[in-house]
C-alpha cells in the first residue's frame, strides 16, 4: 500500500516539472505547426490567413531546398568520419604514458570550450584569410597561389572549422573507453600471436564500437543545427546552405515565417528519421 | 619440447629491484608452480618468462635457445590470465579460434581443433555464447581451451583458480592435474595458495622478495625446509616456530615442529599447558595451546573424536624425529 500510495504522490510531485517541459517543448512544437499552414509575412502585411499546405510544397519544390539537404549531410558526415577517426587515433595518443600528459590532455579539450562564433570567426580571418591568413602565407612560402578557402572550397572549410570544435569531444569520450580496456586482453592478443593491427580490429575497435556510437549519436543531433559557423563565415553562399540555414533565410531575410516554419516541420521530420536510425544502432551495440 | 632455462635474470621497475638475479632450470612436461606472498614478484617472473616483460638482465633459453629477445607470440608459450582475459565481443568459438585465425591456420583446421579442445573441456554446448554468459568455471575452460589449441611448448598459469570459489577451485585443480597428465606439456603455474602448490607441483618454486628461497618437490619441502620461512609457508596449519630456551636444548636458534608431529595427553608429556580455542573439522581437530615452551600458543593436530573443553590442562610431546632446527640465520641445521 506504501508504495501505490507514494507513488501516486510521486506523481503529483512530479507533475510541475512534467507540465513545465511538456509545455516548453509543445509551444514552439504547436506554434511552428500553426504557422506552417499560414501565410505571414511580417513586412508585406503580416497575416495573410491560411494557405493550406502551399508552404510546404513550395519549400519542397525551391531550387535551394535539395542542395540544402545535400550541405547538411555532407557538414554532417563529413565532421562524423574526421572526428571519429581522428578522435580514436588521438585518445590512443593520449592513452600512452608520456612526459607532461595532464597539460597536453587540456590542450586537447580547449577547443571544446571556444565558442561557435569565436572559432570560426579565428578560424575565418587568422587561417583562411586569402591575403593575411596563416595558410595563405604557407602556400605563398612555397610559391603556390593562395587558396580562397571561404569560397573556393567553401563546404570542406566548414568541416574543417567544425570538426576542430567536435573533436575534443569525440577524443574525450573514446579515451576513457579505451583506459577501461582491460590491457591483459591486449596481452592474451599478443601472445595469441596478433600484431598490432590485428589488435586494434579485434580487440580495440570492437571495445571502442559502443563509445563511437555514443559520439555518433549525441555529435549528429548537434551537427544537424550548425549555424553560428556558417552565418560568421560564408553566410550560407557557395553551397554551405544547409537546413537550418535556409529556414533562418526564409524566416529573417525573406521575413516569411509560414514557409519557413514549413521547413521547421522538415527538419523536425529529417532529425527524427536520423534519430530512429541511430537508435536502432546505438539499441544494437548497447544490447550487446 | 619444452624446458626452460633462466640464467641470472632480473627485473628493475625504476629503481626497485623487484627480482635480483635469479637462475632457474624448468624441465620438459614438468609441472612447476611459483608460490610466495602476495608481491613477491611471482606474475613478474611469469610475465618475463612469457616475454610481456623485458628483462632488465639476464637471459631466457627455451628449449635451449636464447629467447630473451624473442616477441611474446613466437616463443611458443600460451598464458592463462588471471582475468580470463577473454575477448568479450567474441563467441567461445572465436575466442578459442583467435591465436589459430592469427596463425592463418584454414578454416577446416581450425573448426577440428576448436571442437576437440571443446570436448576435451566440456565446452562443446557454449561454443556460440559469449564470455559474458558463462559462468566463472566455464570461462576459465576457455581460457584455457584457447592455450590448449596452440599446442604450445609451455603453458602458464596465473593465479587461475583465485576468482573461483572454493568448491570449484578444488574441481578445476583436479582438471588442471589432469590435464598436465594427459599433455605432459610443461606447465608453470602461479599461487599464493601453498595447497594448491602442494597438491598440484611435481616441483615447487618457494619465492620471497623476488628471491627463490628454495626449489623441490612437494614432500621434500614438506619434510626438510630450508629455512623459517619455506618451513612456516609450506603447510596448514602452519608449522610452529620456537625459538629460546627451549630451542637452546637443541642447539639451535629456532626449532620447529609441525603441529601434526605433536602427541597431546591429558596425563603426561614434555610440555605443560592449557587448551585454547579448538576447531573442529570433523576428520581432525585443531587445539591452540598455550604452554611454557613458547610464548605463542602452539597448533597441535588430533583426530577428530578428541575433545578438550576450553581451558582443561594437557600435556604436549614433541616427536624427535620430526624436529627441525634453524641457525641464527633461519637456515636449516642438520
Ligand atoms: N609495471 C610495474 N611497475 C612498477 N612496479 C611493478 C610493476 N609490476 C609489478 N610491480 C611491483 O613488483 C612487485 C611484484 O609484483 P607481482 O609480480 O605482481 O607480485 P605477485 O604476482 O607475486 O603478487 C610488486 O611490489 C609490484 O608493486
Ligand atoms: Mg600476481
Amino acid at each position: 500500500m506504501a508504495t501505490q500510495h507514494s507513488r501516486s504522490a510521486a506523481r503529483v510531485m512530479m507533475a510541475p516539472a512534467v507540465i513545465l517541459l511538456l509545455g516548453w517543448m509543445l509551444v514552439p512544437l504547436v506554434m511552428t505547426l500553426y504557422f506552417s499552414f499560414k501565410q505571414y509575412l511580417p513586412l508585406r502585411g503580416g497575416d495573410l490567413g491560411w494557405v493550406g499546405f502551399d508552404n510546404y510544397v513550395r519549400f519542397v519544390t525551391s531550387s535551394a531546398f535539395w542542395p540544402s539537404i545535400q550541405a547538411t549531410l555532407a557538414i554532417v558526415g563529413g565532421v562524423l568520419v574526421i572526428t571519429v577517426i581522428l578522435g580514436t587515433f588521438l585518445a590512443m595518443l593520449l592513452d600512452q604514458p608520456m612526459w607532461g600528459q595532464g597539460i597536453v590532455r587540456i590542450l586537447v579539450i580547449a577547443p571544446f570550450f571556444v565558442m561557435p562564433t569565436v572559432s570560426a570567426l579565428v578560424w575565418k580571418n587568422l587561417f583562411m584569410d586569402p591575403v593575411n591568413g596563416l595558410f595563405a602565407h604557407l602556400w605563398k612560402s612555397v610559391g603556390a597561389t593562395p587558396i580562397e578557402w571561404l569560397s573556393q572550397a567553401s563546404l570542406p572549410s566548414i568541416i574543417l572549422i567544425v570538426s576542430w570544435q567536435w573533436l575534443p569531444f569525440a577524443t574525450l569520450i573514446l579515451l576513457t573507453a579505451i583506459q577501461s580496456l582491460d590491457s591483459e586482453q591486449l596481452e592474451a592478443a599478443e601472445m595469441d600471436g596478433a600484431r598490432w593491427p590485428s589488435r586494434f580490429i579485434y580487440i580495440i575497435l570492437p571495445h571502442l564500437s559502443r563509445a563511437i556510437t555514443v559520439v555518433i549519436l549525441i555529435q549528429t543531433i548537434f551537427l544537424l543545427a550548425v549555424f553560428a559557423e556558417i552565418f560568421v563565415t560564408t553566410q550560407g553562399s557557395f553551397g554551405t546552405r544547409t537546413l537550418t540555414y535556409l529556414i533562418f533565410q526564409r524566416v529573417l531575410e525573406s521575413q516569411n515565417v509560414g514557409l519557413g516554419s514549413a521547413g521547421g516541420v522538415y527538419a523536425i521530420i529529417l532529425a527524427n528519421i536520423i534519430a530512429l536510425f541511430l537508435m536502432r544502432i546505438v539499441g544494437k551495440n548497447l544490447d550487446a | 619440447m619444452g624446458q626452460i632455462q633462466l640464467n641470472q635474470v632480473s627485473k628493475s621497475f625504476g629503481p626497485v629491484e623487484v627480482i635480483p638475479p635469479l637462475d632457474l632450470t624448468i624441465e620438459d612436461g614438468e609441472f612447476v608452480v611459483f608460490v610466495g606472498p602476495s608481491g613477491c614478484g611471482k606474475s613478474t617472473l611469469l610475465r618475463l618468462i612469457a616475454g610481456l616483460e623485458d628483462v632488465s638482465g639476464g637471459h631466457v633459453l627455451i628449449d635451449g635457445r636464447d629467447a630473451t629477445e624473442i616477441v611474446p607470440a613466437k616463443r611458443g608459450l600460451a598464458m592463462v590470465f588471471q582475468s580470463y582475459a577473454l575477448y568479450p565481443h567474441m563467441s567461445v568459438r572465436k575466442n578459442i579460434a583467435f591465436p589459430l585465425r592469427m596463425a592463418g591456420l584454414d578454416k577446416a583446421e581450425q573448426d577440428k581443433r576448436v571442437t576437440q579442445a571443446a570436448e576435451v573441456l566440456n565446452l562443446t554446448d557454449y561454443l556460440e555464447r559469449r564470455p559474458g554468459q558463462l559462468s566463472g568455471g566455464q570461462r576459465q575452460r576457455v581460457a584455457i581451451g584457447r592455450a590448449i589449441v596452440r599446442e604450445p611448448a609451455a603453458f602458464l598459469f596465473d593465479e587461475p583458480l583465485s576468482n573461483l570459489d572454493a568448491a570449484l577451485r578444488v574441481g578445476m585443480r583436479l582438471e588442471i592435474s589432469e590435464l598436465h597428465k594427459r599433455l605432459k606439456t610443461t606447465m608453470i603455474y602461479v599461487t599464493h595458495d601453498q595447497v594448491e602448490a602442494m597438491t598440484m607441483a611435481d616441483k615447487i618454486v618457494v619465492l620471497q622478495a623476488g628471491v627463490i628461497e628454495q626449489v623441490g618437490s612437494p614432500l621434500e619441502l614438506y619434510q626438510r625446509p630450508r629455512n623459517t620461512f619455506v618451513a612456516g609457508f609450506i603447510g596448514s596449519p602452519k608449522m610452529n616456530l620456537i625459538r629460546g630456551a627451549e630451542a637452546a636444548k637443541h642447539d639451535a636458534d629456532t626449532i620447529g615442529i609441525r603441529p601434526e608431529h605433536i602427541g597431546i595427553s591429558s596425563t603426561e608429556g614434555t610440555w605443560k599447558g592449557t587448551v585454547g580455542v579448538s576447531e573442529h573439522l570433523g576428520s581432525d581437530t585443531f587445539f591452540h595451546v598455550q604452554c611454557n615452551a613458547s610464548p605463542e600458543p602452539l597448533t597441535v593436530r588430533a583426530t577428530g573424536e578428541m575433545a578438550l573443553s576450553y581451558g582443561s590442562e594437557v600435556y604436549l610431546t614433541p616427536r624427535q624425529e620430526h624436529l627441525h632446527r634453524f641457525d641464527a640465520k633461519g637456515l636449516r641445521l642438520e
